[in-house]
């Protein structure tokens, strides 16, 4: 393999972590000021910040291979140029949703960003080390009221399960051979932790079909669900009302 | 004890929560905190509106950390007035229930990318000239609170020029944007001092509590000798024709604020008090299963704790 090769599966996979981290800190924003809590109003605005802030850095980074600013690539591709997995799209319909969609996301983020801390590319080992502190305590924030809502009234617990139910279809895109990743990274390796929340929290794993793809494509080759369009509308539309304007 | 309560204010000194103090102090002193308390989670609604628009990753992360400082100070404020006996429960149901204000200045809408720039120039900037005082205050919790309330509100006042700077320095419909944002919030900033002096029949008591220290007259002036060479830096006109420096007085000479839209506002008729508490009934009512749930789970606890779940899954800790 030559070394532009190289760069260039580089670049797509920064841009796949990236759009996965940008996408999901954009639906948590979406939560500002309707929480139930203000204690939850800072700790979701903290993993929201904290999201953006490796989105920069690895859009910043698969950037310089591809001669694009941040910003140019955060507001100015289209939909399908998008690599996010489709999980990190979904909007979540209530609270319950909100921490199991995290715990899905931030268990697997997590054992991803483990083994990328040493990646051959030293800008992307050091975006991930930096980011498994932060993914850690995202992870612990949502088995916190995984285990809450599971284990707490009868209605908390039937709408938790629900939305285990709900998300489960959209794991399994994460666990799909990637030939630009570093490191494979097995469902098996995040199964136990996984497993040790979900039994806390009394919550069983379901059996649900995996989310159907589009001739074998899925959201790592830019088709996504049609959220995705509501999405960028709305995360562009002042950045490309002004084309050329600096902020 | 009454005694020692009015030496101790005399004297410069605080109030502490175990102190004795008259009825009336402690009742000003928790509508005085809730009232700023539920300023900052109100306050929360119209920039918060345009984190998922912002137009530039940098700008997202700045207005989502203000937002979030915003529920911080909102909580810290809180616990400020659970110091006097107040439960935060209480007051948030009398805030959804209209029986306790905010400041009217969030009644108004945040329409374009430049009001988040002018919301934390303008208003921030108001805040500040209110709260800096208040860091005096004599009741120590709320003095102490605002201290460090203070410190964040001006990086936020300097973080909003800089965006209306930059914006000021690029297309004319930018500028167009920032002019048009001025227009809008210069009246209802200048209302955030209150009524005039001659309407306000509290301030006299609340000053001899120490627990204001200017007028609001004198607070709006000093508001506006500071923000004029401000907005003159800025390139920004502000909306009104008395606005000149007078020489004699030395301070800002300006127009009245029309008080009559004041007091709508301040009575629920303004564009979007409506708005805003239906938003903080919303999530409050809709988060009632969580807490519920949360109080339940607590009540139990036969769950160990995260930490010890992982360490038992070999998994790092956070």
């Amino acid at each position: 393999m030559t070394t532009a090769d190289d760069g260039a599966a580089l670049a797509r996979y920064c841009l796949a972590l990236g759009d996965d981290a940008l996408i999901y800190s954009h639906r948590l924003t979406e939560w500002m000021t309707r929480l139930p809590e203000l204690e939850e109003e800072t700790a979701v605005a903290n993993i929201a910040l904290d999201l953006l802030g490796q989105a920069r850095m690895l859009l910043t980074r698969a950037g310089a291979i591809l001669g694009r600013s941040e910003d140019d690539l955060a507001f100015f591709r289209a939909g399908h140029e998008f690599r996010n997995v489709r999980l990190a799209e979904h909007g979540d319909r209530d609270f319950a949703e909100l921490v199991v969609r995290l715990l899905l996301f931030s268990v697997w983020r997590l054992a991803l960003l483990e083994k990328l801390a040493g990646a051959p590319d030293p800008g992307l080992a050091a975006i991930a080390a930096k980011g498994v502190n932060e993914v850690a305590y995202h992870r612990d924030y949502a088995a916190r009221w995984v285990m809450r809502l599971g284990d707490g009234t009868a209605l908390s617990h039937v709408k938790a399960q629900a939305a285990l139910s709900a998300l489960w279809p959209l794991t399994g895109e994460l666990f799909r051979p990637d030939p630009d990743a570093p490191f494979a990274l097995d469902r098996a390796e995040t199964d136990p932790v996984l497993d040790a929340v979900l039994s806390a929290a009394t919550l069983a794993r379901p059996q649900t079909a995996q989310l159907g793809e589009v001739s074998g494509r899925a959201g790592r080759d830019g088709v996504h669900t049609e959220a995705m369009g509501s999405i960028l509308a709305e995360l562009q539309s002042v950045a490309r009302a002004h084309p050329g304007a600096t902020w | 004890m009454e005694q020692h309560f009015t030496d101790t204010i005399d004297a410069g000194r605080r109030i502490e929560p175990r102190d004795w103090m008259p009825d009336g102090y402690r009742k000003t002193m928790i509508r005085q905190i809730a009232q700023h308390a539920h300023s900052e989670i109100i306050g929360m609604q119209p920039e918060g509106t345009w984190i998922t628009r912002a137009p530039s990753l940098r700008r997202k992360a700045i207005l989502l950390a203000k937002v979030q400082d915003e529920a911080g100070h909102g909580m810290y404020l809180y616990s400020a007035a659970e110091t006097l006996g107040a439960d935060r429960g209480d007051l948030t149901r009398k805030l959804i229930d209209g029986r306790q204000k905010y400041s009217s200045i969030f009644n108004y809408p945040a329409l374009s990318y430049a009001d988040v720039g002018v919301i934390g120039w303008l208003v921030d900037g108001a805040a500040i000239v209110n709260q800096v005082p208040l860091c005096r205050s004599s009741y120590g919790p709320y003095a102490r609170a605002m201290i460090r309330i203070c410190k964040e509100e001006s990086f936020h006042q300097r973080q909003g020029y800089e965006l209306l700077l930059a914006m000021m320095n690029g297309t004319s419909a930018q500028r167009a944007m920032v002019q048009d944002a001025a227009d809008r919030y210069w009246w209802p900033s200048l209302m955030m001092f209150g009524p005039p002096d001659a309407d306000s029949p509290n301030t006299a008591q609340s000053m001899k509590w120490g627990i204001k220290r200017h007028t609001n007259d004198e607070l709006r002036q000093r508001f506006v000798d500071m923000t004029v060479p401000q907005a003159a830096r800025l390139g920004v006109t502000l909306p009104d024709p008395d606005l000149r420096w007078n020489d004699e007085r030395g301070h800002y000479d300006f127009g009245e604020p029309d008080w009559e839209e004041f007091k709508a506002v301040l009575s629920g008729a303004g564009p979007c008090n409506a708005e805003r508490s239906a938003r903080r009934r919303a999530a409050h009512d809709d988060g009632a299963w969580v807490r519920e749930a949360a109080l339940a789970h607590a009540a139990r606890t036969r769950n160990p704790p995260a930490e010890r779940i992982f360490a038992a899954t070999g998994a790092p800790d956070a």
